[in-house]
């Protein structure tokens, strides 16, 4: 038995130290999958970029279920790859019990903060694109009342919804806002048929305008609105192209240059610790592209704009669900 | 809850109701054979799959259904090789049935489409798009029954109605016909069929190839009715509920449509009101959301009596020599 110890410890030292010299990045897929058009896919595209940028290659795993992540971070760690970044906040407590085991590898975790020395938490303030998005929804709505799909429900998902009824609030003060999740387990970020009935129903309660913040399931969401001809925001990546001229914006969350930023730097200049990627640092901001430009008026563009100026020098302060799990203007 | 609303959640059910209610007839026809059938759920998800991609390649969406009732009778073919002619365990072999589609759609998907186990979204004649019934503008004027009229039965896709269709269908087929006398009777005592001179392996055959037919139009619902492409695991545990209806309506048609549209009620309920307050108390989103399946296990435990399966059910007829 002490052999076989023996024999394994040696065997891993040997990995270890092979993986060390290699260093090629690694990336974690969240549930939802690579191509959700969305969270994972920004994160995809960002180490896409940083291949045709540096040539580089760099080591991926898509999670097929919950029971996988302690696993496939292990197996990630183990097999080298360094540093490596972990995709979304149910990944947290997993990451915080895995990464003392390997001192040596470099994590990063995106939308979730764990605190250990070679853990690199990057967060968005999603709370502040949210409110840019929300006015541009307020401004586009005829009926007065706009809607929120949310994903999965967390405190995280809610902060959108609550920076977005701001941003609705703040350019309309009497409008009336329907907010709904779509299931409360990690399937929820990929049922874009619930997220389809979900708009359905928003709509027949009055909504003209819907925010999607669901992953996967906001292809449903989209899907349904460009159906029945009302206007949609997208979440993430930039999803303007996905039904032309009937995606109002998209709530972009710069993912990709978080993955490309800590890609780029590698282990030698890792930053362990938090980093706050808000709008000031283009973390978080609206989508304006030829797909949506007739959408988006002078004046809308103006008022967003101006807002945008003045969230930035602190002049707005959008209130953050997540810092005391309320929201000053609704209820859910 | 005024009018309107209760008109636009009758609406939802009957959308959410739809392939319950394919899978639960589906069901029906292979149970009252004797061959169970757990396999509903595989069958649905590998229909949605194939519909969604033969009609993302070809643009039309009747190739695209027959590709995916094609798919679901192969599947419902297996199952009956291994439960018929081989006299091989039932649940077993639809167990087996739903890993294989779970899987096979994954992994077919990525083959040809590279995006993560899903279809490219349909658009335009690769998707069945809502129909207004006829003289809807006549009888809308009408108070009462005009916007019932108007609000829940116009304007959904051609396979809502087909499903509607189905069950006075059934209820002819099984109850008004020979075949039917014939298929209750090999499900509840198959030597009395055989020494009648009647094939009952052709008849479970026949029965189980339409639960293929069922569910495939249940899993082309899903994927180019109710919603546009495929992705994932997408059936959702759909083929169970419906099980769970079929056992509710106690294997007879007209009572599997009220149980499948009870199940489509609660499921339009709990995305609609996500959070109550009844009487001040909050219900919050889990409790509503979790409510169809408390639903489900009271019902099936105190409400529907005693439920008694085809006698004959789940096991291999062995012709004696």
């Amino acid at each position: 038995m002490t052999l076989m110890t023996k024999f394994f410890g040696a065997a891993a030292a040997v990995a270890l130290s092979a993986g060390a010299a290699l260093a090629d990045p690694g990336l974690i897929i969240d549930l939802g999958g690579k191509f959700d058009k969305s969270f994972n896919e920004a994160a995809y595209n960002g180490a896409k970029r940083w291949i045709e940028k540096t040539g580089g290659k760099y080591k991926e795993t898509e999670l097929q279920s919950e029971a996988q992540r302690e696993q496939s971070m292990r197996r990630m760690a183990e097999s080298g790859a360094n540093p490596v970044v972990v995709l979304g906040f149910a990944n947290a407590s997993t990451l915080d019990k895995v990464a003392p085991d390997y001192p040596d590898t470099k994590f990063a975790i995106i939308d979730m903060v764990v605190d250990q020395p070679n853990v690199e938490s990057i967060v968005f303030t999603e709370q502040e694109g949210s409110y840019l998005v929300g006015m541009l929804a307020g401004m586009a709505s005829k009926t007065g009342t706009v809607s929120f799909v949310g994903g999965m429900d967390i405190p995280l998902i809610r902060r959108f919804a609550c920076g977005y009824a701001q941003g609705v609030k703040a350019v309309n003060p009497k409008a009336k806002i329907i907010e709904n999740m779509t299931g409360t387990t990690p399937a929820a970020w990929n049922d874009p048929v619930k997220g389809g009935e979900i708009t359905r129903t928003q709509i027949s309660q009055g909504s003209d305008v819907v925010y999607a913040a669901a992953g996967g399931t906001g292809v449903g969401v989209l899907q349904t609105a460009a159906d029945e001809g009302i206007l949609s925001i997208g979440v993430d990546s930039n999803q303007n192209y996905l039904h032309p001229g009937k995606v109002l914006t998209s709530m972009m969350k710069r993912v990709d240059n978080a993955v490309f930023d800590v890609f780029s730097k590698g282990v030698d200049n890792f930053e362990p610790g938090i980093k706050v990627l808000d709008l000031k640092a283009n973390g978080v901001g609206y989508a304006l592209d030829q797909y949506n430009e007739k959408l988006i008026t002078p004046e809308m563009k103006a008022a967003v704009e101006a807002a945008k100026a003045a969230i930035i020098a602190g002049d707005i302060k959008v209130h953050d669900y997540m810092s005391d799990d309320s929201c000053p203007v609704e209820t859910m | 809850m005024d009018f309107l609303t209760l008109l636009q959640i009758l609406d939802s059910t009957l959308r959410l109701a739809t392939p319950l209610l394919l899978a639960c007839l589906a069901g029906l026809f292979s149970e009252r054979s004797g061959i169970f059938d757990i396999g509903l759920e595989g069958k649905m998800l590998i229909a949605a799959f194939f519909s969604a991609a033969i009609a993302a390649t070809t643009g039309s969406v009747w190739i695209g259904l027959m590709a995916g009732i094609s798919a679901s009778v192969v599947l419902a073919l297996l199952h009956g090789l291994a439960s018929i002619t081989f006299r091989g365990d039932q649940l077993i072999s639809g167990v087996a049935i739903n890993f294989l589609a779970a899987g096979l759609t994954v992994l077919i998907s990525e083959d040809w489409f590279q995006q993560g186990g899903r279809t490219p979204q349909l658009s335009g004649a690769a998707r069945f798009n809502p129909i207004t019934l006829p003289l809807t503008d006549t009888i809308g004027a009408i108070p009462v029954i005009g916007p019932i009229y108007t609000e829940v039965l116009s304007g959904h896709t051609i396979l809502v109605y087909l499903a509607l269709l189905a069950v006075p269908l059934t209820w002819y087929v099984l109850f008004r016909t020979r075949f039917g006398l014939r298929l209750r009777a090999v499900g509840e005592n198959p030597g009395a069929v055989d020494t009648a001179g009647v094939s009952v392996t052709r008849l479970r055959y026949t029965a189980v190839i339409i639960a293929g037919i069922l569910c495939g139009l249940a899993g082309a619902y899903l994927s180019t009715g109710f919603s546009a492409g495929f992705v994932k695991e997408m059936s959702a545990g759909r083929g169970f509920i419906a099980l769970a209806a079929l056992i509710f309506a106690k294997w007879r048609p007209w009572q599997a449509l009220g149980a499948t549209l009870l199940f489509g009620l609660l499921d339009a309920l709990g995305t609609r009101y996500q959070n109550i307050d009844i009487l001040g108390v909050n219900l919050p989103v889990q409790f509503m959301q979790a409510l169809p399946y408390i639903l489900t296990v009271i019902i099936l435990a105190g409400f529907v009596g005693k439920a008694i399966p085809p006698r004959a059910g789940g096991e291999p007829y062995v012709k004696e020599r």
